[in-house]
């Protein structure tokens, strides 16, 4: 599409759009306004309506009633096709990308080049994407599979995907929340650059600090309706934070103190290695406490996963032990383990931790159908079954329209939210948890750390393992920096700064400071 | 309204691909000179005018819903077994040698007992395929399809050698007291070959659909197909599943040999090729989509175009080949199915969006 400077000012407009799901009210008269060379925040509660509502704008669902305009004209959009020949490119929360494709034969699916005798242009076709790589400073590696390429990756395919279809329209559905920090930062930056282009941009971020960071105006929405749209450059993340949730939000986080117990984690010289016989964990000790919680910092890719894999029993290990109250574990079965009192939040949410075809009670019950009072024997119970998701939704605040709805039909944040219920509810005496909080809004963010806080006086054991440094600082007594594989340090979380984290995760090591125990 | 419309899909579709088979059915009897409207009148009369021919219906349906029922289940754990026919020819056999080799028990331990015969040789015979997959990742359609061959020459060998005495091509008929089919039932039914079998059917689809829904082993069949690795995050044995969801599926064949075993043929013969109930009961079990109700209407209609089909020929000079072109038809278009699906979506969407796309183009570029 063209960009003509004429009368109309605005790239994009909602007028009034509503959506219904049955009686559900996803979106409710939602108006929104979006100049080109604008980036405009949508902020809102997990499952407040945002990405239903961008779905509307890029012909994914149809709205209920109501209308969108492009540059000024009303359209009406019956498939992301329609939206995309209008210049309306959409990067989604959840991927679509074809595993076992490679990125550049995913980023010309559906648009294929084909020259006169229909024949794709492959040749053509690469330049094109080179050069928008290069342009916008989006490292790619064009004959890598997908299943291969980091998350990280994954997203800026995403991105030349909406740019190789020549979108002057871009929206962002929660892109940073799987990215680390550094990324977030490359990410900014390229949005900063798209806009000074004159495209005009819809980020969605449950980040204040982005928003703040990048948007002109933030349009924040509760249940489905606007609340307000406001300026950033005179607007608090305080101020932000109570427009979306109604209530004020503490960020601070309030560690009492707790008498730490028996050993509940003892991991010993573990080593574990992947499919490709890479060394992926290796002399990597570490023991938690009852009632300590121990943070896992370090960038995405030094171990991470085969860590908690292996501890968890989803990967072998190749070498070492493994004693979770006092019983060795080394190799058992995730059910051994769970029966063992291990709760277990996942990386990958859709991949291991739901069956999005499976049902809210289907879901809950993953861990524990086969034991009373959810079955006996052969048999499940399913009153049991759903009197407890019942609870346990209520409890943590997942917000659904009915038990029998797949899983997949949940927001982002909720499905999220689901997998907490499900494992802290079961008070599992060692919570190994992964990013929790990813993708939560706010006020999700501050219940659930409540909640974690909780375990821990219970007198809990928790490994938390996150790419966010802050949340690993709120919450942690002990912090350990994995590099490589290994711990390359570990002190209480007082005697650690930020830098001197940050320096342990790049891999080097601070010799002259006494309370850093470094591994060897 | 998410959830009706994929409810609504459910159904739409097979009534479609049903209609097409018939169409494309009724295009070639008109291109080779016979007449359609006739040969289908007299399609369904034969099915279902006469007593005779409803219990010939309800007869040919009968190993169907079996083998259906054996082949959505192995497809609800990600496997596709196209081993039914190897499966149910290994149940008749051995529900057949069984009765055989006990004439003088009573009919209350007979009957039943051959009946598990079957059940037990199905389930063996696709649990070497579950157990090939499940330890060393075999693909199960290529092991099911050699075990199919192995399941016909070994049984015809069977058959000449050890159940006759003189190379005879077809055994003795079973027992009296182990046969489906009675004088009562014959009666009723003008002579025709219904058999209890269906009671045993319809009983079959309440449990499979009661295990599916209402089980530990339900659940983890399910989960495995749907996400396998959820499945093993939740602490389930991929392998015991798998396994398991393969015996069941065979079990469920093999009865349906053994259907035709004690009451359709009620004896064992030397077969040329494998027995349609094996691949009629994928094109069954597909066209129902996998639901256990779905699986008796699409089994009966199975049956009706089968047994109707016979009439066409006999009232007219219609070959029967052109009611087997129908029958593929159909299976085609349930094969179809996903194009089906993806048409009536286009159809849906492209009414009126062309027009309004043309014309907010336009609009942008004012
Ligand atoms: N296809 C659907 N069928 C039924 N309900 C749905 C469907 N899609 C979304 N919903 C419901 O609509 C509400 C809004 O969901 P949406 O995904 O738009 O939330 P969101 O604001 O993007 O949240 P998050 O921050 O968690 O991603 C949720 O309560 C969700 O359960
Ligand atoms: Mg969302």
């Amino acid at each position: 599409m063209k960009q003509e400077q004429t009368n109309h000012n605005y790239a994009i407009e909602m007028k009034n759009l509503t959506k219904k799901f049955g009686n559900f009210v996803a979106n409710d008269r939602i108006s929104m306004k979006i100049k080109s060379g604008e980036i405009h925040g949508l902020l809102g509660e997990n499952g407040a309506g945002k990405t239903t509502l961008m779905n509307m704008l890029s012909g994914i669902l149809k709205p209920s009633s109501g209308q969108i305009l492009v540059n000024g004209k009303e359209v009406h959009l019956n498939s992301a096709k329609d939206a995309t020949n209008l210049g309306i490119g959409m990067v989604h929360q959840h991927f679509m990308l074809v595993q076992n494709f490679t990125v550049l034969e995913n980023i010309m699916l559906g648009i294929e080049n084909t020259s006169f005798f229909g024949i794709l242009n492959r040749q053509e076709a690469k330049q094109k994407v080179v050069n928008l790589s290069k342009k916008y400073g989006l490292k790619l590696d064009l004959n890598a599979k997908i299943e291969d390429v980091s998350v990280g990756m994954q997203q800026r395919v995403e991105i030349i995907k909406v740019l190789y279809r020549n979108a002057d329209i871009l929206i962002f559905d929660e892109p940073t929340a799987v990215l680390t920090p550094q990324e977030v930062d490359e990410l900014l930056e390229t949005l900063k650059l798209l806009a000074s282009e004159g495209k005009a941009i819809i980020l969605i971020s449950h980040k204040l600090k982005e928003l703040k960071a990048v948007a002109n105006k933030t349009t924040i929405i509760r249940r489905g309706k606007v609340i307000n749209t406001v300026d950033m450059a005179n607007t608090s993340p305080e101020v932000l934070a109570e427009m979306m949730v109604g209530r004020k939000i503490n960020f601070q986080r309030e560690r009492k103190s707790v008498k730490t117990g028996k050993e509940v984690l003892k991991i010993t010289n573990l080593k574990v290695i992947n499919e490709q016989k890479i060394v992926k964990v290796h002399d990597f000790n570490l023991t938690i406490h009852a009632g300590e919680i121990v943070g896992l910092a370090g960038i995405d890719g030094n171990g991470q996963s085969e860590l908690v894999k292996s501890l968890t029993g989803l990967k072998p290990i190749e070498s070492g032990k493994v004693l979770i109250n006092d019983k060795d574990l080394t190799g058992a079965s995730p059910r051994k383990i769970t029966h063992n009192g291990v709760g277990h939040i996942p990386e990958d949410r859709q991949r291991f931790g739901l069956i999005l075809q499976m049902n809210l009670v289907e879901n809950a019950s993953l861990q524990v159908y086969n034991q009373p009072p959810y079955s006996h024997g052969l048999f499940l119970e399913p009153k049991a079954m759903v009197k407890m998701t019942k609870e346990i939704l209520s409890d943590y605040d997942v917000r659904y329209s009915d038990l029998s709805e797949n899983v997949g039909a949940l927001s982002g944040g909720n499905q999220q939210k689901l997998i907490i219920a499900r494992e802290l509810s079961r008070n599992p005496s060692l919570l190994i948890a992964v990013n929790p909080t990813r993708g939560l809004d706010v006020g999700a963010v501050e219940f659930i750390h409540s909640q974690i806080l909780k375990a821990r006086e219970m007198g809990n054991a928790i490994l938390l393992i996150s790419y966010e440094l802050e949340e690993v600082q709120q919450l942690s007594d002990r912090i350990a920096v994995i590099h490589e594989g290994t711990i390359v340090g570990q002190a209480k979380n007082e005697d650690l700064t930020e830098s001197e984290i940050g320096l342990l995760m790049a891999g080097e090591k601070l010799e002259n400071k006494e309370e850093i125990i470094h591994a060897h | 309204m998410r959830i009706k419309k994929v409810r609504l899909g459910g159904i739409s579709v097979p009534l479609i691909s049903i209609f097409l088979g018939l169409v494309v059915g009724a295009i070639i009897m008109l291109l080779s000179g016979f007449n359609p409207l006739i040969n289908y009148l007299n399609l369904f009369s034969g099915a279902l005018g006469t007593p005779n021919a409803i219990g010939e219906v309800f007869r040919s349906a009968t190993p169907l819903i079996l083998t259906a029922l054996g082949f959505s289940i192995a497809n609800s754990a990600g496997f596709f077994n196209v081993g039914l026919s190897g499966q149910a020819l290994a149940g008749w056999l051995a529900s057949v040698w069984f009765a055989l080799s006990f004439p003088h028990l009573p009919g209350f331990i007979l009957l039943p007992g051959s009946i598990i015969m079957g059940a037990l040789a199905g389930a063996f015979w696709s649990g070497i395929a579950g157990f090939l997959r499940a330890y060393f990742g075999t693909s199960e359609v290529i092991t099911t399809i050699m075990l199919n061959y192995i399941s016909l020459y070994g049984t015809n060998a069977i058959v000449k050698g050890v159940l006759t005495s003189s190379d005879a091509d077809s055994t003795p008929l079973v027992p009296i007291q182990a046969r489906l089919r009675t004088p009562f039932l014959e009666k009723l039914t003008g002579n025709s070959t219904f058999h209890w079998g269906i009671v045993i059917s319809l009983f079959m689809v309440f449990v499979i659909w009661w295990l599916m829904k209402k089980t530990t082993l339900g659940f983890e069949i399910r989960s495995v197909g749907m996400n396998e690795d959820a499945a093993r995050y939740a602490g389930m044995s991929t392998k015991k599943t798998i396994i398991s969801a393969m015996l069941l599926s065979g079990a469920l064949a093999g009865l349906g040999g053994a259907m035709e075993g004690l009451g359709n043929f009620q004896n064992i013969f030397v077969n040329t090729s494998l027995p349609d109930i094996g691949f009629d009961g994928m094109s069954v079990s597909l066209l129902a989509t996998g639901n256990p109700i779905g699986i008796i209407f699409s089994a009966l209609l199975f049956g009706i175009l089968k047994i109707g089909g016979l009439n066409i020929s006999i009232s007219s000079n219609t070959p029967s080949e052109i009611v087997n072109i129908v029958i593929a038809s159909v299976i085609f278009f349930v094969g179809a199915n996903y194009i089906i699906q993806y048409l009536i979506s286009k159809i849906k969407t492209n009414h009126n969006s062309s027009k309004l796309i043309s014309n907010s183009i336009k609009g942008g570029h004012k």
